[in-house]
């Protein structure tokens, strides 16, 4: 679907959390001008369309007990990747699952997965797991456990920024 | 720009101990939360509890920081535009240049990470190329290369996350 400026003006408003109110919709609604019934609607055409993934709480992996994670990445045939993308998705420790553009010969690899656990041990028999689907053992791979975390935050459709301004 | 970037400590306290409201809010509520008029109402009914309790739980939850936010998690480069980018950064460099990186707006997520690309992060923005300004502007801030890794296909169907209560 095509997202209009109100849509994205609706997610931005939406990225500091929906409000803890009675009428949650109608109050992000006139932070942008829409009534309630509009908000709702468009909530749920955009979730239709998948352009929003899920609605709810948004959960931090590391204050809830997991913290591990780390970042494993192979350079697959990309005759294979699609296929084997949505197979090592599946699984419940994998918490994304993309394709990437490479970028020889610094990083050649383009299929990554981020897998969270509540441990280094937990997390690296994951990455074992994963490794022991039938071919990926052949495939290059890097491991990257996340050291620190710097920021964390919902995406930014906002207007401005402290050292660059959009172009709208 | 911001302040130093505030790492985060990896033998800190213990997690956060959810009741028995809030885990049942964890399981049931990370998607399809309820589009309706007053929707931590209709929760409260699923959950056999008043609404009261509902948005007390939820407030405890941000406040422990379990949650970021009731919200939406919007699939990259459809409502806007997003890239992973990676840079190799001097160590005695890292904690300057990971501030630098964090000042901006556009940048959603920013980790370091146990390799020679040490520091990892996600610009997302209303464009291509505003992403494209932030990395460039990066670049130049830092006198550092940024690799642009933009993604090609997403493969992983959020549901939201199992936590394993034990």
């Amino acid at each position: 679907m095509d997202v209009s400026a109100t849509d994205r003006q609706l997610l931005a408003a939406l990225q500091d959390g929906l409000p803890l109110t009675a009428r949650p919709y109608a109050d992000i609604g006139a932070a942008v001008g829409l009534d309630e019934a509009d908000v709702i609607a468009r909530l749920a055409a955009l979730r239709d369309a998948g352009v929003i993934k899920r609605m709810g709480l948004v959960v931090r992996h590391h204050e809830n007990g997991y913290r591990a994670n780390a970042m494993v990445t192979w350079n697959v045939p990309d005759a294979l990747v699609s296929e084997i993308g949505r197979k090592l998705a599946a699984y419940p420790f994998v918490t994304l699952c993309y394709r990437r553009t490479r970028r020889p010969p610094v990083w050649p690899y383009n299929l990554f997965c981020m897998i969270h656990g509540k441990d280094r041990t937990t997390v690296e028999a994951a990455i074992r797991t994963l490794s022991a689907e039938s071919g990926m053992a052949a495939y290059p791979r890097q491991v990257l456990f996340s050291r620190r975390r710097f920021k964390q935050r919902g995406a930014y459709f906002g207007t401005c920024a402290p050292s660059l301004k959009e172009a709208s | 720009m911001s302040g130093p970037a505030t790492p985060y400590p990896v033998d800190e306290a213990r997690p956060y101990t959810p009741g028995a409201l809030e885990k049942a809010l964890l399981d049931g509520f990370q998607d399809g939360f309820p589009l309706t008029e007053r929707p931590y109402r209709a929760i409260a009914e699923k959950c056999g509890v008043s609404e009261e309790d509902v948005v007390a739980a939820i407030a405890r939850m941000q406040e422990a920081k379990a949650i970021s936010r009731v919200g939406a998690v919007v699939r990259p480069n459809t409502a806007g535009a997003s890239t992973l980018a990676a840079m190799a950064v001097p160590p005695e460099r890292l904690d300057d240049v990971a501030a630098q990186v964090n000042g901006y707006d556009q940048v959603t997520h920013n980790y370091e990470r146990e390799h020679e690309l040490n520091l990892w992060f996600v610009v997302t923005a209303t464009g291509r190329d505003m992403v494209d300004n932030v990395l460039q502007d990066i670049e130049t801030a830092t006198g550092l290369t940024v690799l642009d890794l933009s993604l090609v296909e997403d493969y992983h169907i959020d549901l939201g996350f199992p936590l394993q209560w034990t």
